[in-house]
């Protein structure tokens, strides 16, 4: 392998795991900031505890978002220093915006909430939390308006005497149509995540441990089946919404989701294949008429370009060479994602249905308290794999080739080095956190239901002695 | 002032704080299991810096974020350049980052004893190599025509860019001491004011050797007045720790540790990454600069949001400005 493949795959490698925590951060902040503030309105108890209880698993997670994130801001230059250098002018703005105005914001107001139970008043702690939410969102739409415009780039001009692209307008950047689709795609896709998991937690300990705080995990159970079903409603009206965006921007990608080789109007959706996906043969195949003209024209006879045609005419735009991403990769990947985040759905309604009116769940449906997070986090990857690969060859579409970005003067064996070690570090912290997630949630509610005093008058001595509470 | 300018200023500020804040967490990683004789000690000394360390690391994000901006090519030549060592500090943070986080979360002497390695060598390893670093790049490294850096692993570890390793570790040690002291009661703050004496003589003489050695490659009088205040104020940082005036140690401990980092970049400007082969090699603020498009609009967004970071950092430390108290054990 050269220094270009082993950079694509650590970048892949290092991205897909800052993606595992991500979507769990985004939600389950948003999750534990409601339920404190139901806390707060209500002053029912059980909510305080749910709050301090996913509130504890969503620090486990973020420390892991934190750490595996400090690697995403440094190694574009590490292994990607042609392409900074093409692109530091564009893309570094909404970088350093969201260093600016979502990573201080986060990282500050986590602090003080973490260490601030006992410290600030009621409402200023319960505005703390708010303030990392408010810090998550702006960190997503940041980062995804970055990403968008290698998607589809907008609001520059291409200085050819300093061969690079220089920002002419960051307000068309940072309303990108592809980000204005991208993050609420995204941001839904993560409330499915982050509703499974407080869901698929509940579930367990329903079934583990029918008697003990029952009525606590029968609300936490609705609160996360039902943001996972609201949140899947939104996750495929905004996909439609971006297939269409899509094929507009980059239609060789619509054509690679469903390895439509020839152009067709009106054009099938397939489900499933069986066969080549090189468009030579095709032994079986399950087909729904009209979807995917729907799917990327909003009409049901519109015509989709097929590869073979786009491919002549991205030859006559730029030059001879291949313009075909990975086809059976992004043909799986895309069916992938709807299948097996659609199924995370399907499993959030049938615990709803099967617990209404106080039944309990049946002791098989613990098979399902692991998979249930686990499918919408897998589909989020699939997601990203067909997003990220669907634009090769291109790195910046239709401006920089992905070859073109690598490091010129980084050695495979650095690029070695850093691949391996990060992939195995990953990969032990996987274990760690694993475990320690799993231990924090067999532990329940204990220790949750100490109410946090009220704060003490300032200088009295009463508020030196508190020993720091939560977290150390 | 040119708006290069002023970025290769706002990028000085960020490293400068960066080092300040992360400096004092440093030195507090590599020393609480050795001060802290026992649970409830280390725990109140980790306690001192854990509300605020990722707020302070976010400084480092920014100083990455903002030269990625401002200076693209600055961004693609030091990173991919220095392409080991910034490896291994990531390492070190990431280790460091979740041990912190983790620590607590277990109550268990066999976790804790190795989260509190993992503390201490995700503090030790960035410390030293971002001294690694920032000695090299005042050194400069040897660049191509393009910019390109055309050395290896061992160019970057010549003995001045080691001797500027060791000062960072001596200064933050000394610091973190020195702000343990200043947060923490009882044996614990004793500890760590003796300390703080005994590592700040060593850093003390390091940091004398290291700003002249710079000096000697690269400097002018500006610089130079600049790391004469350093060393001035950090001598009267350790005489007030002598008297045990912990607060006003801390401040010149702090003042020192800006004043260092301002007089590197003192001594750099106007190249950002000198180069040994060709003078036409090196890298200045105008070769590696963004267009005056994105400089203006970053300049504005900047000027508007920076103040306010400020004020909520600065809140957060006025919340937890209390002395952080052992627990009875
Ligand atoms: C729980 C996860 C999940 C689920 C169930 C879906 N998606 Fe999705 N999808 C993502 C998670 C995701 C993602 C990981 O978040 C992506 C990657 C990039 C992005 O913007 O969102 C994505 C990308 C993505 C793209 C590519 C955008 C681009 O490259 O420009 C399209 C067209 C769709 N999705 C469409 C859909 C449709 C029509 C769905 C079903 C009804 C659907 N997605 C379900
Ligand atoms: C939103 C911010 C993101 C940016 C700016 C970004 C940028 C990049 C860059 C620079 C590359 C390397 C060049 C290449 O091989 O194409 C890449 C590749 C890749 N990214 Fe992303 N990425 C982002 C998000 C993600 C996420 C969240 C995932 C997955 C969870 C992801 C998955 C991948 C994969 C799988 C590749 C390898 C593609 C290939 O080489 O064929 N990306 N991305
Ligand atoms: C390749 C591009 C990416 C870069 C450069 C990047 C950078 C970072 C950094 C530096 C952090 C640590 C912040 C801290 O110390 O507080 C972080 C965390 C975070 N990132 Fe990323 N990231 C990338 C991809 C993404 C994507 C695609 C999303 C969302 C759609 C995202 C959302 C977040 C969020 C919400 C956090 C904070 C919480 C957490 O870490 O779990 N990032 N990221």
């Amino acid at each position: 392998m050269d220094t270009l493949d082993l950079a694509r795959w650590q970048f892949a490698i290092t991205t897909v795991y800052h993606f595992f925590f991500v979507p769990v951060t985004i939600s389950l902040v948003a999750i534990t900031a409601g339920l404190q503030t139901a806390w707060y309105r209500t002053g029912k108890e059980k909510y305080l505890r749910l709050t301090k209880f996913y509130g504890k698993l969503f620090l486990i997670n973020i420390a892991m978002g934190v750490v595996t994130g400090l690697v995403q801001e440094f190694q574009f230059g590490m292994n990607w220093s042609d392409y900074s250098r093409f692109v530091g002018d564009v893309f570094g703005a909404p970088l350093a915006l969201e260093g600016l105005l979502a990573f201080f914001l986060e990282s500050t107001f986590i602090g003080l909430w973490m260490f601030g139970w006992d410290r600030l008043p009621k409402l200023v702690h319960l505005g703390c939390i708010w303030m990392v939410v408010l810090g998550t969102q702006l960190s997503a739409y940041f980062i995804l308006a970055a990403n968008s415009w290698m998607q589809h780039p907008v609001g520059f001009r291409y200085n050819a005497e300093r061969g690079r692209a220089e920002l002419t307008d960051l307000w068309a950047v940072l309303t990108n149509k592809v980000v204005l689709v991208t993050f609420p795609h995204t941001i839904f896709a993560a409330f499915m995540v982050g509703g499974a998991f407080v869901a698929g937690v509940a579930l367990w300990h329903l079934i583990r441990r029918p008697e003990v705080d029952k009525a606590v995990f029968r609300s936490a159970l609705k609160i996360g089946a039902s943001i996972v079903l609201v949140a899947s409603a939104g996750v495929a009206i905004s996909g439609d919404l971006q297939g269409k965006v899509m094929t507009e921007v980059q239609p060789m990608k619509m054509a690679a989701a469903e390895a439509l080789y020839e152009t067709e109007k009106p054009a099938a959706f397939s489900a499933f294949t069986i066969g080549t996906l090189d468009g030579s043969k095709e032994i079986f195949s399950i087909k729904v008429p009209y979807l995917l003209s729907f799917l990327a024209t909003g009409s049901f006879d519109g015509e989709v370009k097929g590869i073979n045609s786009l491919q002549d005419a991205y030859e006559q735009l730029y030059g001879p060479g291949s313009y075909k991403p990975n086809i059976p990769l992004t043909y799986w990947t895309f069916r992938l994602m709807i299948g097996v985040g659609m199924a995370s759905a399907a499993i959030a309604l049938w615990l709803l249905w099967t617990t209404r009116r106080g039944r309990a769940p049946t002791r098989w449906l613990i098979y399902l308290a692991a998979p249930l997070p686990l499918l919408p986090m897998v589909a989020n990857t699939f997601g990203w794999i067909f997003t990220e690969t669907g634009r090769q060859p291109w790195l910046v579409f239709g401006l920089l080739p992905t070859a073109s970005g690598v490091s010129p003067g980084t050695t495979s064996g650095e690029v070695i080095t850093s691949l391996v070690g990060f992939t195995v570090l990953y990969g032990a912290l996987a274990v760690v956190e694993t475990k320690l997630l799993l231990r924090t949630i067999r532990g329940g509610l204990a220790g949750t239901d100490d109410p946090p005093a009220e704060e003490p008058p300032d200088g009295s001595p009463e508020q030196a002695e508190k020993p720091l509470s939560f977290a150390y | 002032m040119e708006l290069t300018t002023v970025w290769f200023v706002a990028i000085a500020t960020l490293w400068t704080g960066y080092f300040v804040l992360e400096g004092f967490d440093f030195g507090v990683g590599m020393l609480f299991r050795v001060l802290g004789r026992n649970e409830p000690e280390r725990r109140a000394a980790i306690s001192t810096i854990g509300p605020v360390w990722d707020g302070n690391e976010v400084w480092l994000i920014m100083a990455g974020a903002a030269t990625f901006a401002a200076f693209p090519e600055w961004y693609a030549t030091l990173f991919s350049g220095f392409y080991l060592p910034l490896f291994a500090i990531l390492v070190g943070l990431i280790v460091r980052g979740v041990a912190l986080e983790y620590r607590g979360k277990r109550d268990d002497a066999v976790w804790r004893g190795r989260m509190d390695v993992m503390i201490a060598v995700g503090s030790l390893l960035p410390a030293l190599l971002w001294g690694v670093a920032f000695g090299n790049i005042v050194r400069g490294v040897p660049l191509d025509a393009d910019h390109e850096y055309v050395g290896g692993l061992g160019t970057l570890l010549n003995p001045f860019a080691l001797l500027g390793g060791l000062t960072f570790v001596a200064v933050f040690v000394t610091h973190g001491a020195i702000f343990l002291a200043l947060r923490t009661t009882g044996d614990l703050r004793v500890r760590a004011n003796r300390l703080a004496t005994r590592t700040g003589a060593v850093a003390a003489v390091l940091t004398i050797a290291f700003l002249a050695w710079a000096h000697a490659l690269r400097g002018d009088s500006v610089s130079l007045a600049l790391m004469i205040a350093a060393v001035v104020a950090f001598a009267g940082g350790l005489v007030a720790n002598v008297l045990r005036r912990e607060g006003w140690a801390f401040v010149g401990t702090t003042a020192a540790i800006g004043l260092v980092v301002v007089g590197l970049f003192v001594a750099l400007f106007p190249d950002v990454m000198p180069s040994t082969l060709e003078p036409g090699s090196t890298l200045t603020i105008v070769d590696a600069a963004s267009s005056p498009y994105t400089l203006k609009v970053m300049t504005i967004i900047t000027a508007i949001f920076f103040p306010l970071v400020l004020v909520y950092q600065g809140w957060t430390y006025w919340v937890f400005r209390k002395r952080v108290l052992v627990a009875a054990s």
